[in-house]
């Protein structure tokens, strides 16, 4: 068992895109706000901070999850990636480059979300459905697109790296 | 939208959950994918002194099948022993157990519709079963199968049939010292068929109003969530035409169902209806 008593400071550590990192925090301080403030990852975007825009989504432990509905001492120990983590040396991911030839962003507010959760959804579905890539982004709000770029771009990566037949990871 | 000050305790056994539980009581909320919970505390719809995080215990992030059940509530279709849930195992953990749809396949139809992909992989079962909307899933197919929940405090353990559990809107039998500990699901009965169907505005919203059926070779059993502040189960003869249709009208008539900002109260009742025609019509 592990107390967090409130109005302290805590030591939290996790690994941020492949870093070991640590912070200090309250133990009531959001994920999303930890990320953000504590350990700089402004990639992180903060919408609606209950739940339901998705643009605060981030990958604990490899599943994606939004990191405004988790505390930060609850995540310490544990693996986050984030959209600052996608690019290896400068080049995009091929989901990032996907996201630029269909123009599946405007403002570019939801992206950070919505690649983190197709970072995982196209690891677990390599093969998924124009409709199953809906459903899943029906967890994000996109105030600019429309979605019917965001939905080709995931397709269109998908279909690409079964062609390579690999299951590259982003 | 950032939570209250607060303690964060996090536990690695259930002896710790319910030590906790049996010193704080009401001060205390238990914490597991928080789904339900955070959105509350940031909004602060919650402020409780201490937060109990489950998320970690592994004694309950187990899934366990075959386990007997009290077959306690004498409507539901015969079933032996149960497919038992452990508190901290997520929605997205259940979805993909292979072999969920041969166990309990109304549980295997409904998990798709509920939240979405991102809160399924944090969302625990026993987390919304704890919470007890009115408009959830889980719930509803609970009580439609006639299962338990099972909840442990240092007094002991004890099991509540889902009819009793969920006593209103956000409320249920659960005390201030007891953890929901697992979730009980009676294993699919032999020659049962099982159907689930919603409509919510969007997908992942909560349902406007949700119908789950058992049809046997001579029962139909139909739970509808959404409407009233609690699912709520009928069990009748195997109905057809006009005499479903009646006892349709009647059961969406007996609801209560309210105008809210999403849907009109006839509205809902006509969803109780359709939902419930089509679904019956295709277990028939
Ligand atoms: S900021 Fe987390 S879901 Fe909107
Ligand atoms: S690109 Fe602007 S909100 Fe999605």
């Amino acid at each position: 068992m592990r107390r967090y008593s409130r109005g302290e400071q805590h030591r939290v550590e996790v690994v941020l895109d492949g870093r070991s990192r640590e912070g200090r925090c309250e133990s009531r301080m959001l994920l999303s706000d930890f990320l953000r403030h504590v350990l700089g990852a402004t990639g992180v975007h903060v919408g609606c901070e209950h739940g339901v825009c998705g643009a605060c989504t981030v990958i604990v432990d490899g599943v994606a999850q939004r990191s405004c509905l988790a505390l930060a001492v609850a995540a310490d120990g544990r693996d986050v990636r984030t959209v600052h983590g996608l690019a290896r040396d400068d080049v995009l991911s091929d989901l990032q480059q996907a996201f630029r030839r269909h123009h599946a962003l405007q403002c570019g507010f939801c992206t950070p979300g919505i690649l983190m959760s197709a970072t995982d959804f196209l690891a677990r579905n390599p093969a998924p459905t124009e409709q199953a890539v809906r459903e899943m982004l029906s967890g994000h709000l996109c105030r600019c697109t429309g979605y019917t770029g965001i939905v080709a771009a995931i397709l269109d990566v998908a279909a690409l790296r079964r062609e390579r037949g690999g299951t590259q990871a982003a | 939208m950032k939570p209250a000050a607060v303690d964060y305790v996090r536990a690695d056994s259930v002896a710790e959950v319910t030590a906790i539980l049996a010193e704080c009581g009401d001060d205390a909320r238990v914490l597991a994918g928080g789904q339900s919970l955070m959105p509350m505390l940031n909004m602060r719809l919650a402020a409780p002194r201490v937060l109990v995080d489950i998320s970690r215990v592994a004694e309950l992030a187990r899934i366990r099948s075959g386990v007997a059940d009290h077959a306690s509530d004498g409507g539901r279709a015969a079933a032996s022993g149960a497919v038992a849930v452990g508190a901290a195992v997520t929605q997205a953990r259940l979805e993909a157990r292979p072999t969920l749809a041969r166990e309990v396949p109304m549980v295997a139809l409904a998990l798709p519709y509920i939240g979405h992909f991102q809160t399924r992989n944090r969302g625990t079962i026993g987390g919304s079963i704890a919470h007890a909307d009115p408009s959830a899933e889980l719930p509803l197919v609970l009580a439609a199968l006639g299962g338990e929940v099972a909840l442990r405090s240092q007094r002991g353990t004890r099991r509540v049939a889902a009819r009793s559990f969920f006593a209103g809107m956000l409320t249920t039998d659960c005390r201030p010292d007891e953890l929901v500990e697992e979730v009980l699901f009676p294993l699919a009965g032999e020659g049962a068929r099982y159907g689930f169907r919603e409509v919510a505005l969007r997908h992942g919203d909560f349902a406007l109003a949700a119908v789950a059926a058992t049809v046997t070779r001579d029962a139909i059993r139909i739970a509808v969530g959404g409407v009233a502040d609690r699912p709520q189960v009928e069990t009748w003869p195997r109905l057809a035409g006009s005499a479903l249709d009646d006892a349709l009208d009647a059961l969406a008539r007996r609801l209560d169902a309210r105008d809210d900002a999403h849907a009109s109260a006839s509205y809902r009742r006509h969803l109780v209806r359709t939902l419930g025609r089509s679904l019956v019509e295709e277990l028939a």
